[in-house]
């Protein structure tokens, strides 16, 4: 029998933790923020089929950077609990806190007792009646929850488009003016995106009750414009 | 409940039926036995009001044609917000009343905030199904269930049958042996907006009425000072109303009776 190298669990961590972050920084990032009637949500996505950005419940959506097939499992895995809480108790019950900590416990686990962390980053996000009930859930592949507001930045660049953010947000902006102060965040100094390499979608106020929708890249270029 | 994460043999992919079976809710079969009799030997009642809802019950018990037990209470607190009251096989009723107001308890402290209250009567609901095959044997338990919905500032209330159907009323239920009697003298009672004391007076005529025509519902017990239970639901939360203030009730209606 061969004896295993012994391997502080410091170290152990750190090599994880190195390890996932190289594997979210190769992806693009994503910006989710609050506008007038909602939060909105968008990607930097060449993709119009392999979805960032999807919906969980009626109030509440999902957004994952890093590897596709890693935060797929999560958003199902999410659509699933939020199907059966509804089912088992009331639509009402189904809340973003209760989803995004069942996030952090499955992706604490799989952190600390898997072959290999997940190399995503996920956001749980839902309206409330009023802008003051927003949840932003920013939760990173060791299990860690950040209850953020205003605006969340996923992905490897987070940190110039977070600096980017802070300038170009305003509270209360319109669809418009806050997909504009997005995508130009995403943006930054040297490359400029268009409405048909980002991926957008909103959950909005209204009437309805599924408040999901995705805005395509027509009215995307006529909001940007 | 964990979150359903599946390795890809075993995923269920879109089928939500096949979803529930793999988290193990889906209800029991049953098979065979006779159809058994609605519940009964109990009269429990409950009533919207100007700030939420009264509920009220009898306190016998029956075996047989014999009084088992004069001081039952066969309507509850079920937490902070809401009260269920049962009809049925004495035994699995009140185990099924523990289970929920335990299971209420449970949620609230595991996820940190209460169920809606939709979503306890669903809730009672999965219970009173789960319960069927009991039912079948026998051994039903009906409950129904009130509370104050602090979302839209008023009462409401639900009704179930044994297979756990589970039914929203808007006014009144009555449920029970004497619930056609109870049930009757609310009709006619009922007032859109009541006051509290209107809402006690009118589930009492309603148990008294019951008890006078049903062997299996008790009246209030004077000799012994039992009188029925009856509690207010609202913003305040559950309000049982004293007995001294249910003894003058009953004696306004025993006056009534007298005069006629």
């Amino acid at each position: 029998m061969t004896m295993p190298f012994y391997v502080p669990p410091e170290q152990q961590m750190k090599d994880r933790a190195e390890f996932a972050r190289k594997g979210i920084s190769r992806g693009r990032s994503l910006v989710a923020c609050q506008y007038q009637d909602g939060i909105l949500f968008v990607a930097e996505n060449l993709s119009n089929t392999l979805r960032k950005i999807s919906e969980i419940y009626d109030r509440i959506a999902f957004a994952g950077v890093g590897k596709y097939n890693e935060f797929d499992q999560l958003r199902q895995a999410g659509v699933r609990a939020a199907d059966l809480k509804g089912y088992q108790y009331a639509r009402d019950d189904v809340d973003a806190r209760s989803l995004a900590n069942q996030y952090a416990q499955m992706m604490g686990h799989i952190f600390t007792h898997d072959q290999k962390p997940l190399e995503v980053e996920i956001l749980v996000a839902e309206i409330g009646y009023d802008a003051s009930q927003d949840r932003l859930f920013h939760i990173l592949y060791d299990g860690t929850v950040m209850d953020e507001s205003r605006f969340s930045v996923l992905g490897g660049d987070a940190d110039p488009i977070s600096e980017r953010m802070n300038t170009s947000f305003t509270v209360g902006a319109t669809l418009s003016a806050a997909l504009k102060a997005c995508a130009q965040s995403l943006s930054g100094p040297d490359k400029t995106l268009a409405a048909v390499d980002l991926e957008v979608a909103v959950i909005e106020r209204g009437n309805n009750r599924r408040c999901f929708r995705r805005i395509e890249a027509i009215e995307a270029t006529s909001l940007m414009g | 409940m964990s979150m359903p994460y599946f390795t890809p043999s075993q995923d269920p992919g879109a089928n939500f039926q096949e979803l529930l079976s793999r988290v193990g809710l889906v209800p029991r079969n049953v098979q065979g036995h006779s159809i058994v009799d609605i519940p009964h030997a109990t009269t429990c009642v409950a009533v919207t009001y100007q700030d939420g809802v009264v509920m009220a019950g009898d306190r016998r018990a029956t075996a047989g044609n014999l009084i088992s037990h004069r001081d039952m209470e066969k309507v509850v607190k079920a937490d902070t917000y809401s009260g269920v009251g049962i009809a049925g096989a004495a035994g699995p009723a009140m185990e099924m009343i523990k289970l929920f107001q335990l299971q209420l308890e449970h949620y609230e402290k595991m996820e940190g905030q209460q169920l809606s209250l939709e979503g306890k009567a669903n809730q009672l609901s999965t219970m009173v199904r789960a319960n069927l095959p009991s039912a079948m044997q026998g051994l039903g338990v009906v409950p129904i269930f009130g509370g104050f919905e602090p979302r839209q500032s008023k009462g409401r209330l639900w009704d179930y049958d044994m297979t756990g159907g589970r039914y929203e009323e808007r006014e009144f239920v009555a449920i029970g042996s004497g619930s056609l009697h109870a049930g009757t003298v609310i009709k006619i009672g009922w007032r859109a907006q009541m006051t509290k004391s209107d809402a006690v007076s009118l589930v009492c005529r309603a148990l008294w009425e019951a008890a006078d025509a049903d062997s299996a519902t008790g009246g209030p017990d004077v000799m012994r000072g039992i009188y029925p239970i009856v509690a207010a639901i609202s913003q305040d939360g559950w309000v049982p109303v004293p007995d001294d203030e249910l003894a003058q009730v009953f004696e306004s209606i025993i006056a009534q009776v007298r005069s006629r």
